[in-house]
Formats: C-alpha cells, structure tokens, sequence
C-alpha cells in the first residue's frame, strides 16, 4: 500500500474540514476557550496538540495488539501523559513565556477528549503510518479553529497581533472590546466559526 | 387616508409587482400604521383586538415620560455642572439634541437588521425592536459614542434574538444584552464617573465643561465608600446623574401605570421585584458590614437609586423573557430585586446590580415554570389516584 493512497489522504484531510475535531464533534472546546485570548498561545497550543496525538497514535497503534482491552484506557493514559510532559517540559525550556501563558492547559492536554478519542477510535484499529496521519489531521483541525479564534480575539481585543501593537488601529477604541478577552466571546467566536463553517458546508452539497 | 395610502401602492409589492422583494418591509409599515384585516379561516381561537405591533407601542408610550424626564435631566446635570442658570426649555432642548442621535442610531441599526433578516427567511417583519431600540438608549449613560451604541445594538439583535429564532423566542432581554456587551467590552465607557454628564455644547445649547470633568452616580459613590450626596427629592424627581431614562421614578411610575391599566405588564413580577429588594435591602441595613456604604443605604434609597425601578418596571416584566407561570411570576421577581441588592452590596465593582440580575433571572425563568407546571402535574396525578 503506497504511503499516500486515497485513503491516506482522507485519514488525513477529514478533520480539517468535514470531521473537523472542534467545529464538527465539538470536542476539546475548554482548551479552545481558555488559551485563545492571544494569538501566539493558540499557535503553541495548536502545534502541542498536533504533535501529542500523532506520536501517542503512532505508539498506541504499535500496541494495540498487545494491549489487554479491560485496560486499555489506562495504557492510553499513560502514553498520552509521557508525551505531554515531554511537550511541557520543552516548552519551558525552550518557550517560557508562552509556557507560562498557557499554565496548566498543556498539562489538561491529557484530559483532552481529541486525544483519547482519536486513540480509541482510530489507533486502536489501524496501523501506525494511517493512524500518524490520521493525529496530524485531528490537531491540524483543532489548531486552525484555535488559530482564527485567537486572531479575531487578540485584534479585536487588544488591536495586536503576535504581540505586535499594529499602527492606526491600535487608537481607535473599536479594537480595545473588554468582551474579547473574556472566555464568554471565545465562545460566542466559536459559536460563529461553526455557524460560517456549517453554512459553506451546505452550499458545497447542494 | 393612511388606508388608502397603503392600498394605492399595494400592487407593486405583491408578487409580480416590481418592488416584490420588499414585501415584508410593506408588510411590517402597514401592520404597524394600522390592525391587520386578516381572521384566521380555520379553527377555533381565542384573540383580542390587539397584536404585539400594538402591546410593542404602548410598552413605548409607557416609556415616554422617562425619557422625556431622562432629556431634562441631561441638560439640568449639563448646566449644573457649568454652573450656569438656564431655562426648563434650554434644558430640555439640550438632552434632546443629545438623546436623538442615540435613539436614531439604535432604531437604525436594529431594525435595518431586522429588515436584513425578514426578507432574507422571507418571513414577516417582527416588531420586538420597537421596543428594545427605545429602551436602549435609555439604560446607557449619556457619554456613550455612537458607533458603541450602533456594535451594541448589531450584538444583541444578532446574538440575543436572531440565533434563537427572532421575537418571542428570546431567553434574554435583547436592550439588556445590549448593555451588558457594553458594560464589559468597554467597562471605562459604561461605568465609573466621566461618562454620565454631557460635557459638549451643541447648536449654543448646553455648555463646554472642562475636559476631565466628573461626577459619579450616587450608587458609584456609595460602592467606593462616599457618602451619597443626592437628595431624597433630587432621587425622586429624577435630577442626579444617571443612564439616560433610568434616574425619574416619578416619570417611571407614570410608565408603570400606564403599563399596569393596560395590563401589558404582569404587576405579580413589578411587585415582588419591590419586595425582595426591599427585604434584602433591609436585612443588609440591619446586618451588614459596618464599612460598607452600600449595604447602609437603607431600603428606600436602594429601591429609588439607580436603575432598579426601571428594570422592575420595563425590564423584569418583560413578557418574552420572564417567567409565565402565575406563582413562578412571584418567585422570579422576587429572586430579581433580591439579586440586584446583592449585587450592589457585595461586589464593589459593580456598583449597579440590576441589569445583571435580571438577565440571571431570564436565565432562570425556563427552569421556574418547569418546576411549577411538575408540580402541579404531581398534584393532580396524586388527586386521581386518590379518587
């Protein structure tokens, strides 16, 4: 079977769009309200996420066979563990004010419905190259939605982007809303991403 | 006249017509200026001469002596702060070039999305901003810019009202939405003490005040622990600084009247808005913390203060987004006044604790009818068994 077969390619673009993990199953919506409030965390986040489902699906999908079901979930937690401490710790090395912007939300990652779900719904079923393409897909498709939350919120909130003041805009009270810093409108965001999501959707069926 | 007016240019918005398009704006011009003719054909239902076009007006003639109060008042506050005496008709003339444009903008902007809205669902045209664009206006301080009033207004009709299905689907009061979003995008805007007098001069009417220039709510001085400084008759005639309808309980209680002989609004949630407020109010006189302002205002002073008779009266009772059960009227405005005291006792940033509790209450409302409609499920369900 050639690496990018039909299949692979839709294990891997189905949850950018159609399946998408936060727009379409509404899964891992906490995280996407608590980190978004600046663009740089979101990015981190996203990339974070991406990089922790498809190695734990990739290890997962190696066990799998080995793996006694009444305990399954327990290994799964202990993968996914492993892996976001590795992520946290390099964070901290490498990126500390970002890892201090996010605190314990990339602890949370373990709790992340994404993760497990991916785990028990696909790498527990397929083998490890479907199922690395099938988490880059899934955190990909986490990270675009937390991208454009975190970019309407952070320009409408604090008239900057990436931590950059932009010129002209950054005067105007417009783009100084209290509203956007608040989780409340990461969520009404949301709520709107699905909303244009769902609309383009239906047009492309018809 | 009007009639005839509206059957002469008909045709053109009838399908086929060339104007076809703009039937539902034709639709909603006519139904307001006049009863719609049409009888339901079929069926048996029980209905009185009047439609919400026409309960949606009298809401807004209630309305007219705050405003008109809230006007006078903003060019009384205007002069008094310059120091300078002026007429009751230089007064009233300067609140009034300051207030319409707020009005204009909020009609503007609401019911251009309604219209939006209306014709794209090819649906009719719903009447529930008539109210919400006046009562917008009116719970903003009057140093409020326009365009924030014009996102305000977009907000609430777009996300309290269209997303839940337009008029009568609402859960939460769509004018208070509209401050709430104000009152925390831009929280120095909306609070504190440089937004509530006008400090421009406009057409030679109304004086330029220096810039910088303050004066704090009585409710505001209360939360950073001033003593009030407003009079008991300044509190009831309506002449202390304040949102623009808000501060007149004369005029509110003509409003209310009106209200109440109409039988528009319920007098089962006016009144027990008063009573939980007063209770808490005066349990906070007779137990609460000795440092704190709020809490000794004393019940008199926290019922006429601020914004709690106007929501009591044009906002808790709202028929959308209050409770409809006949006992749960009760319980869910009482919980209100209850609430707002709180607010406004306990939590020293928001000096102003109505707009939170009601919208807390609208939350709330679904949950109390369930309860008392069970209830009353059970009741009977045992009452059979027992017969």
């Amino acid at each position: 079977m050639s690496l990018f077969s039909k299949r692979n390619k839709e294990v891997l673009t189905a949850p950018l769009n159609l399946d998408n993990p936060v727009v379409s199953q509404v899964l891992g919506i906490c995280s996407a309200l608590a980190v978004t409030s600046q663009l740089e965390p979101s990015i981190v986040m996203g990339l974070s996420v991406t990089v922790i489902t498809a190695f734990a699906n990739v290890i997962i999908s190696l066990l799998r066979n080995t793996i006694p079901s009444r305990i399954r979930i327990i290994i799964q937690l202990v993968v996914v563990a492993t892996l976001v401490t590795i992520v946290s710790q390099m964070l901290k090395a490498y990126a500390y004010d970002v890892s201090v912007q996010l605190s314990v939300y990339v602890g949370l990652i373990i709790s992340n419905c994404i993760l497990m779900g991916r785990l028990e719904a696909f790498a527990m079923m397929n083998g490890p190259w479907e199922s690395f393409l099938d988490g880059i897909g899934s955190g990909l498709g986490y990270a675009w939605v937390l991208v454009v939350v975190g970019f309407v919120r952070e320009l409408l909130g604090a008239a900057s982007l990436l931590g950059h003041e932009i010129p002209f805009i950054s005067e105007s009270d417009f783009f100084h809303n209290g509203m956007m810093t608040m989780p409340a409108m990461a969520l009404i965001i949301c709520g709107c991403v699905i909303w244009a999501h769902r609309a383009y959707n239906d047009r492309e069926k018809k | 006249m009007i009639k005839k007016f509206f059957d002469t240019i008909r045709p053109h918005f009838q399908p086929g017509g060339k104007l076809q398009s703009f039937h539902s704006v034709f639709d909603g011009l006519e139904t307001f200026a006049l009863v719609p003719n049409t009888t339901s054909k079929t069926g048996v239902s029980i209905h009185d001469a009047i439609d919400s076009k026409r309960i949606m007006s009298f809401v807004v003639i209630a309305l007219i002596p705050a405003l008109l109060m809230g006007m006078y008042n903003i060019g009384f506050q205007n002069y008094k702060s310059a120091g300078v005496e002026a007429t009751f008709f230089e007064m009233f003339f300067y609140g009034l070039i300051v207030t319409l444009p707020k009005i204009i903008v909020s009609y503007g902007v609401g019911l251009g999305i309604e219209f939006v809205v209306a014709q794209w669902k090819k649906e009719e045209i719903q009447e529930g901003f008539l109210v919400s664009g006046i009562l917008i206006p009116m719970i903003v301080p009057v140093g409020t810019p326009l365009w924030m009033i014009g996102v305000a207004v977009a907000f609430a009709v777009i996300f309290a009202k269209e997303i839940y299905g337009g008029t009568g689907m609402n859960i939460f009061n769509p004018a208070l939405v509209a401050r709430a979003f104000l009152f925390f995008a831009w929280p120095t805007k909306m609070s504190g003490d440089s937004v509530w007098v006008s400090t421009e001069s406009w057409f030679g009417l109304g004086r330029q005040l220096a810039d910088g220039y303050t004066a704090a709510t009585p409710l505001g001085q209360a939360a950073n622990g001033q003593l009030i400084e407003a009079s008991m008759t300044d509190m009831v005639t309506g002449l202390i600084p304040g949102s623009i309808g808000e501060t007149s309980v004369i005029a509110i209680a003509i409003g209310a009247a009106v209200l109440l002989w109409t039988r528009i609004a319920s007098w089962k949630i006016m009144l027990s808005v008063f009573a939980g407020g007063a209770l808490v109010a005066a349990l906070f006189d007779a137990f609460g913390a000795a440092e704190n302002v709020s809490a000794h205002l004393g019940v008199c002073q926290h019922l006429f203060l601020g914004g709690f008779t106007f929501g009591a009266v044009f906002m808790a009772t709202d028929p959308v987004t209050s409770a409809r059960t006949e006992k749960g009227k009760f319980v869910y405005g009482f919980l209100i006044g209850a609430l707002a005291i709180t607010i406004r006792v306990l939590n020293p940033g928001y000096p102003e604790g109505m707009m939170l509790a009601i919208l807390f209450m609208n939350m709330f409302a679904p949950l109390i009818d369930y309860c008392y409609v069970q209830s009353n499920i059970n009741k009977r369900a045992k009452r059979m068994k027992q017969e």
